[in-house]
């Protein structure tokens, strides 16, 4: 069965690896079955605020955005792979579906960012024929103590057309 | 040397130097009384989706982000310190690759804690804007 686990982290590392912002940031991605947590490891180029020092607030809503969307496409992946048939074919091969568009993104900024590791784990809310709504959650220390949450919604890629 | 060129020299020196806006390679264009205008250039390591070049949303998030609190600080009321309570960003149409993006935010009200901020950024025109941002601000040390 390690066979399927393998085609599942091979194919998170191409959807990821993909996306050549996610490498600007550093964020790195965990799996376990379907659930990703997003890590953002701390570096000097995130500091926004070099006295306090903080992680610049783009830098946040950036990697908040990045787990919100790669949730959503993981979702459209993992169900095409389970699904079996040509879409799983197809993602085996690496030929992956359009990336959603964002339409809208609210980042609520709740502590600034210490100059540490963050993590961040989204949660598809709904997601129909053409649009998504999606839940993101930031914690650095305590995953209790989140220090940024975010919704966004997202225009769902066409793949009939 | 006027006092406006003063302070745009001053904003210029301080906004560039922080380190993820100097990573992205963000530029303060100009900056007046309660407003600001920056822009980014287009680079490969920004991408978002490989299949359209587009540049990542967070990307342009950072940019409005830091005009908006480049707005804040350049209030007449002159605080001392920002820091972003939350910030929407509406997504109209994708920036075309290879092109430079322009940000303008304004901060239209502050009180003694609260900036509100809103904001545009464009490619080639602000007629045709690529997102437009609202966003709440913490200030410090407002005069009164």
């Amino acid at each position: 069965m390690q066979v399927v686990k393998q085609r599942r982290d091979a194919a998170l590392g191409r959807l990821v690896g993909g996306i050549p912002y996610v490498g600007f940031l550093g964020v790195g991605f965990e799996r376990r079955g379907d659930e990703l947590t997003a890590v953002l490891p701390y570096d000097e180029r995130l500091i926004g605020n070099p006295m306090l020092p903080a992680l610049h607030g783009g830098a946040i809503g950036a990697f908040l955005e990045i787990a919100a969307i790669v949730e959503l496409s993981w979702t459209v992946v993992w169900e095409a792979m389970e699904g079996g048939g040509e879409a799983a074919d197809a993602i085996e091969a690496g030929r992956f579906p359009p990336m959603p568009k964002t339409i809208d993104f609210t980042v609520d900024y709740l502590r600034s960012g210490l100059p540490r590791d963050a993590y961040a784990r989204a949660r598809v809310n709904r997601m129909g024929r053409r649009y998504a709504s999606v839940h993101v959650e930031a914690w650095q220390d305590n995953r209790a103590r989140l220090f940024a949450q975010a919704t966004g919604h997202f225009l769902m890629p066409n793949v009939d057309a | 040397m006027t006092d406006i060129e003063t302070k745009t020299r001053i904003a210029r020196q301080f906004i560039e130097a922080l380190p993820h806006s100097r990573a992205l390679g963000m530029k303060l264009v100009d900056i007046g009384d309660g407003w600001a205008v920056m822009a980014l250039d287009w680079r490969a390591d920004l991408v978002g989706d490989p299949e359209t070049e587009v540049v990542h949303g967070g990307v342009v998030t950072a940019l409005l982000d830091t005009c908006g609190g480049s707005s804040v600080m350049s209030h007449p009321t002159a605080p001392r310190g920002t820091a972003t309570i939350d910030l929407r960003i509406d997504y109209m149409r994708a920036a075309e690759p290879r092109r430079r993006i322009f940000a303008r935010a304004e901060c239209y009200r502050i009180t003694r804690s609260v900036a509100f901020v809103r904001g545009l950024a464009w490619t080639a025109s602000p007629d045709d804007p690529v997102a437009a941002a609202a966003g709440a601000f913490s200030v410090e040390g407002v005069e009164r």
